[in-house]
Parts: structure tokens; C-alpha cells; sequence
């Protein structure tokens, strides 16, 4: 006789299952936005669940920035391959060369990824775009709905979301609109730690520690590689480094750290006291409501 | 690394954890945002840049001390209006449980904030100032939680350091509450005297009330049973999605996919499909990882039948001897939450119940109820936002229902306006929990 009682890790997949069955019962054309870092892994993981034996109903989409680990690509290959599903790039380099973009002066291009993807979201047809968003990450995360409104730009309207009750989740569309689905909402960076260890989910080997060449910048620490090279002036030295979350190259940096294993990330991470943006994204850091003003533009 | 962390780190992925919502519902004064600043701090979850973040505008806007409120007011609004405007979820996680919660604000849109944030808690937090008293707000809080059936209602009488930590102090509180709180179907209540601000009985045990005997607030979060909670006799699963591969080698595979709302499920269980009426068997309950030998809430599963029957997204599977309601005319007490258009007679609405949509026609109002007072009052033609009443729906087609108070997942619907899609109401089938 069991209790009847599920661990916090299933309870938060079963919850994510139903919302991934829901918005593939209810929506018209789902897609999933695929980053190649360890959340999307993670949502990718649960909707392969949510429909097994059946392949994902659904394609993936990738808004490449050009500016990727190699490691991740060959990462994302991989899950495309061992999955069978349909994968969508939406190209930020293409759209710089078509002048539907232009690049920040810092060599960022988190911010221009939002007219590709509204573009590309547009031009598919979808109606509901799955995003691995939690709400532990932000504070404009933290009050944003599972299932989160857009109007027909793709806009986030904060005081204008539908109220969210139970489990009941309203995707009712007008034709133009669309829905961002978070079905991450409840995970928090130790969850979703403690469930690759539990499932033993394939990730890029960035996020484990090695060994790598690394240059000092603003307290934080960059690999040295094609995307970050050495500037004059500037050292290098080898440590024991991982990367806590994976965005561009050129502006994502490493954290110093001796976890070679996912058990010891999971520790890492219970003991961690600055937040993953905090820590390793240059781009979050530019005002308070950074993320709120992208979200309101549509980003993820 | 302490041990502590090694603990956390170690049960959370052993399985060991479980998950605990809660809802916290107050007003701008009564030390609620201080409260979780604690908790959070004292879990270790608030971290460094977001302290240092917090401590810096507090100290641009000149205040005396840090406002943890800045932790959870996040967008610009709010900021600027020094408002919480929406509900706001928090996590933080012991070595025995992970906890989130509903962190709803106290101002105009307070019912709707409460409702969303209540009808997902398993525990609701209620702030008492113990130099105030039990006033309007506390029994509106609490009236809310048992609307939506919150079974554990832990109040906390906070800033008894103001009163010298006075046991006659607690005490009247605590009888004014419970002779209130007899009026409501409040399966547990339990008191705790506390000072968010000095710390006394959150998380540790205080020297400065020897008189009380109960836990501090987290250990009693911690300990608080919620396995019986659940509704673990009545089979109820309503159907979200079949799965039919579309490849070769599982040409005739047939499942039905769905998260388990009430009851416990077994291969071999007799099962009736609604609204078909079709008694079958269960045949497997499969999930990714492979077969399960049982299936409860909140398992999401695929449960395969040995006859091959007509069953599709909105159908429910329950047992032949134990099956829900099967009804076009709905009793049911609402919440309107839309600010542009109240609810009246003869107005129609999308009705989403488990799985299942339909349209639903507003028959009559019976009455409104006052969050306040309790007071039913029958001369209504409309519920305006944030407003509570009982009404008659007629609705397209049947919707397999049991009463709110007693299952919670197949009690419960929305009301979307068909033209704005907008969620207008929440709704909760059979009478008020409590006695006039």
C-alpha cells in the first residue's frame, strides 16, 4: 500500500504534462520555442512524455542568433533526431542581412530575436508558442499566466491577463493572437537541477565543470573563444568553470566551479546564493524592468 | 557545503519531497510582504543580487529600512504606484517540502487575486495585527479560503512584539476568530502567534512567548498533513487527449490521456464511460516511464480500456456504482471577475468544466452574498466584479459534476465571454460551506 502521495518532482511533471496535453487538445498549430539550454531540454523531455508512444504532435523552433555554442547545436541535433520531430530555425542572422534588425552596439542580439520570432510565429501560423519561463527567474516572470495572452503584435499586456483558476486554462483565440505557454511556471533552477539528475537528461556539456581558458570581465568569467577573444591588455588563465545557463556566446559568461557531475550541480545549486541572471548574463542587466519591457514587446 | 544544503539537494532528488501551496492574503499594512521577505530569507532563498538590489532602491527612495516587498512587486506599475496588482507566486524549498505561494495583494481586485490564489492552496495564511484585532479583512479572508474549500486555514496573529507578546492578547484574538470562523466549514484552523518584523515564531521557536505551546509557522507548514486532502474514493478522470500513433508498429494503440482528478485507478477496475454510459475494464495505466500498478491525483496517465469504445477529449471515465452527475441545469456559486460587463439574466458564456466546453446561459440569480457580513441579499439583478452569488445555469450539454465541497476538480468551472475570450467568472457547483 503506497500513500498516495506524489514527490514535489512528479507533481511539478505531472502538472506540466497536463498543460502541454491541454494546449495540444485546445490550440490549432502549438509550436515549441527551442533554446538548446537546459529548460528547453527539460520541456522538450516532458512533452515527449506527454505523448508517448506517439512522436510530439508538434514542431520545435529555434530562434538561431548565430551566435551559438557548437555544443548546443550538436545537442539540439541530437533531441531532434532521437525524437523524430519537425525542426523550425528562424535565422536573427538572415534578418539583419534582409535589414529587418540591426544589432545593438554591444554585439547583443537578445533583444532583436523578438521581431524574428514575432515574424516567424506569423508567417508558420502559430497559435500558441510553448516558452520555458519560470517564474522563480524574474519578478515580471513571477506574475505572468501558464497561459500568457498575446494580442496580434504579440504584445504581453501585465494589467490585462486573464485571470488563471484551478487548472482551467482559457486559450481562446481571435485569429492574429496567440498564446505563450509556461509550463515550467512552478519549476525553480534546484527543480529543474534535481529532475536532470533524476532523469538523466542529455544536456550540452557546457553546463558541466571543466577546465577552460578564461579572461575576467566586470567580475565575470569568459571563456576565451572565437566569440569572446582575448582583448589587448586582458589575461587569461585556466580554472574550473560551468555555465549556468547558455545564451549567446559572446555575452554569456561562466561561473567557477567544481561540479563534474549532475549530483554536484544539484548541490551547487542548493547552495548558490546569486541568481542565474545575475551571475552569468550580461544582457539582464541593463535596467530593473529589462525583462518586463522585452516581455511586453513579445520576447519569451 | 553545509548539511543543510547536502539534505535539500539530496531529498529533492530522491523523492523524499513533497509540495505544499499556500495563499497568503492581506492588506498593505498588516506585515504580510514582511512575513515572506522572512520565510524567504530565512530559507536561504532570497539571493545576494536580489537583496542588494532591493536594499539599493530602498534606500533611493529614502526609507528606514529594506522593503521586501520590492522582492515581490516586480513590474513598473507597481513600482511606481507603490501597488501590488497582481497575484504573485514565491517558491522556496526545506529538506521536507517545497513550498509555493500564491502571494495575493489587499487593495480593489482583492477577491479575484484571493480566489486565483486560494483555489490551487492547500493551506491559507491569515494575518491577524494583534493590536487590531479580528477586523472585516480577517473575515473576508477567511470566508474566501473556504468558499474555495481550502482545507488547513493557519492564522497568524502578527507584531506581537507591539503588544509585549501578551497571552490575554492571543487569546481574545483567538476566541473572537473561532466564534467566528464556527459560522464556516473550516476543517482545520490553527493559531500561532508570531512578529514577522523580530522574527518570533516563524522560524524559530521564540523565547519571548513561553506560553505558547504549538509549533513556529514553518515547522507547522512542514508537518501539516495534506495526503487526506485529497478526494481518493470517488474515480474521476476526465479525458484530455487520445493518443493514437501514427506509426506502423503501434497501428492499433489507443490511449486516453488525462490527469487523474479523484479517486484511485487500477488495472482490472470496472469503469463506466460518460456520457456514452459504456461499461468496460481497465485494461493498463501507462505513462512514458512504463506501466503503473495505480494511478491517483494529480498522476498524469494514459489509461488503456480492454473494449474498443467511442470515447473522446471531455468524456469522464468513473466507476459503474460511483458516478458523478450528469446535468444541463447547474447550481453554483460565482465570482465575477470582469471589470467591463456584470453578470445578468439571460446572458450567455463559454463554460469550461474538467476537459470539457460548452455554453452556458445565465437562467436566474438567487442571490448576492456580502464577503463581509455573510448576508445574503436576494434583490439583486447583477454581480459586478469582485462580487460573490449563487445562480442557475442552463447549459448546452451535460457536465459531469459532483458538489464543489466534495471534489473540488469536478466541481469547479470558468465563465468566458464568447466575444472578448476573456475569463469573467469563477465558478463552484452547489451551496455556500457555510451555516446561516
Amino acid at each position: 500500500m503506497t500513500s498516495h502521495v506524489l514527490s514535489q518532482l512528479r507533481s511539478l511533471e505531472a502538472e506540466s504534462i497536463h498543460i502541454i496535453r491541454e494546449v495540444v487538445a485546445e490550440m490549432q498549430r502549438p509550436v515549441l520555442l527551442f533554446s538548446g539550454g537546459k529548460d528547453s531540454i527539460v520541456m522538450l523531455h516532458l512533452a515527449a512524455k506527454a505523448f508517448a508512444p506517439a512522436r510530439i504532435p508538434f514542431p520545435i523552433m529555434h530562434v538561431d542568433t548565430g551566435l551559438n555554442f557548437q555544443t548546443v547545436l550538436d545537442c539540439r541535433d541530437r533531441w531532434v533526431e532521437r525524437l523524430g520531430i519537425q525542426l523550425v530555425v528562424a535565422s536573427v542572422q538572415d534578418a539583419i542581412d534582409r535589414g529587418l534588425v540591426k544589432e545593438e552596439p554591444n554585439g547583443s542580439r537578445n533583444r532583436i530575436q523578438t521581431p524574428v520570432l514575432l515574424e516567424a510565429v506569423e508567417k508558420h501560423g502559430f497559435d500558441a508558442a510553448f516558452g520555458g519561463g519560470r517564474r522563480d527567474e524574474e519578478k515580471a516572470r513571477a506574475k505572468e499566466r501558464v497561459f500568457s495572452f498575446r494580442d496580434d503584435f504579440g504584445q504581453w499586456d501585465p494589467k490585462n491577463q486573464r485571470p488563471e483558476i484551478w487548472s482551467l486554462y482559457n486559450g481562446r483565440v481571435h485569429q492574429g493572437e496567440s498564446i505563450r505557454v509556461f509550463p515550467l511556471s512552478n519549476w525553480t533552477e534546484l527543480d529543474i537541477w534535481s529532475y536532470i539528475a533524476a532523469e538523466n537528461i542529455d544536456i550540452p556539456d557546457l553546463y558541466l565543470a571543466q577546465e577552460r581558458e578564461v579572461v575576467e570581465r566586470d567580475g565575470m568569467l569568459f571563456a576565451v573563444n572565437e566569440f569572446t577573444p582575448l582583448k589587448e591588455g586582458e589575461t587569461s588563465e585556466r580554472r574550473s568553470v560551468r555555465y549556468r545557463t547558455v545564451g549567446d556566446a559572446n555575452l554569456t559568461a561562466a561561473v567557477a566551479s567544481d561540479a563534474t557531475t549532475l549530483t554536484a550541480i544539484v548541490e551547487e545549486t542548493a547552495a548558490v546564493r546569486i541568481t542565474e541572471r545575475g551571475a552569468t548574463r550580461g544582457d539582464d542587466k541593463v535596467s530593473e524592468a529589462a525583462m518586463e519591457d522585452r516581455k511586453r514587446e513579445g520576447y519569451f | 557545503m553545509s548539511t543543510t544544503t547536502e539534505n535539500l539537494a539530496e531529498a529533492l532528488t530522491d523523492g523524499s519531497t513533497d509540495l505544499l501551496r499556500f495563499a497568503t492574503a492581506g492588506s498593505v499594512d498588516d506585515g504580510k510582504s514582511t512575513l515572506i521577505g522572512r520565510l524567504l530569507f530565512d530559507s536561504k532563498t532570497i539571493f545576494e543580487d536580489q537583496l542588494d538590489s532591493v536594499e539599493s532602491v530602498s534606500k533611493d527612495r529614502g526609507n528606514d529600512y529594506t522593503d521586501l516587498s520590492l522582492l515581490t512587486d516586480g513590474l513598473r506599475a507597481e513600482r511606481e504606484q507603490g501597488i501590488t496588482i497582481d497575484v504573485a507566486y514565491r517558491y522556496f524549498a526545506t529538506p521536507k517540502r517545497k513550498f509555493i505561494i500564491a502571494d495575493t495583494p489587499g487593495h480593489t481586485q482583492y477577491t479575484r487575486n484571493m480566489v486565483t490564489g486560494a483555489s490551487t492552496a492547500d493551506v491559507a495564511l491569515i494575518l491577524v495585527d494583534a493590536r487590531k484585532g479580528v477586523i472585516e479583512q480577517s473575515r473576508r479572508h477567511t470566508f474566501l479560503a473556504t468558499l474555495l474549500g481550502v482545507p488547513h486555514i493557519v492564522v497568524c496573529v502578527n507584531k506581537m512584539d507591539l503588544v509585549d507578546y501578551s497571552e490575554e492578547v492571543f487569546e481574545s484574538i483567538r476566541r473572537d476568530f473561532t466564534e467566528f470562523a464556527s459560522r464556516l466549514r473550516v476543517p482545520d484552523l490553527t493559531f500561532i502567534p508570531i512578529s514577522a518584523l523580530e522574527g518570533d515564531n516563524v522560524v524559530n521557536r521564540s523565547e519571548n512567548t513561553p506560553w505558547y505551546e504549538g509549533s513556529p509557522l514553518l515547522s507547522h507548514l512542514e508537518r501539516l498533513h495534506v495526503a487526506s486532502d485529497r478526494n481518493l474514493v470517488d474515480v474521476r478522470f476526465p479525458v484530455q487527449y487520445v493518443i493514437r500513433p501514427q506509426s506502423h508498429d503501434s497501428r492499433d494503440y489507443r490511449g486516453y490521456a488525462g490527469t487523474v482528478a479523484s479517486g484511485v485507478m487500477k488495472p482490472g477496475d470496472k469503469v463506466v464511460a460518460l456520457p456514452a454510459g459504456l461499461e468496460t475494464t481497465i485494461a493498463s495505466i501507462e505513462t512514458a516511464d512504463g506501466p503503473v500498478e495505480e494511478a491517483y491525483p494529480p498522476m498524469a496517465v494514459t489509461v488503456r480500456l480492454t473494449d474498443e469504445i467511442d470515447i473522446s477529449r471531455g468524456d469522464m471515465i468513473a466507476r459503474p456504482n460511483n458516478t458523478p452527475a450528469s446535468l444541463q441545469n447547474i447550481d453554483a456559486q460565482i465570482c465575477w471577475m470582469d471589470e467591463s460587463a456584470p453578470l445578468t439574466v439571460g446572458k450567455k458564456y463559454a463554460i469550461k468544466h474538467t476537459t470539457r466546453w460548452a455554453r452556458a446561459m445565465v437562467k436566474n440569480i438567487n442571490y448576492r452574498v456580502d464577503v463581509n457580513t455573510l448576508h445574503r441579499d436576494e434583490d439583486v439583478t447583477e454581480i459586478k466584479l469582485n462580487e460573490i452569488g449563487r445562480i442557475q445555469l442552463r447549459v448546452t450539454q451535460p457536465l459531469f459534476v459532483d458538489p464543489y465541497q466534495q471534489n473540488p476538480e469536478t466541481g469547479s468551472f470558468i465563465l468566458v465571454d464568447e466575444s472578448t475570450n476573456k475569463t469573467v467568472a469563477a465558478g463552484m457547483v452547489g451551496g455556500l460551506p457555510h451555516r446561516v
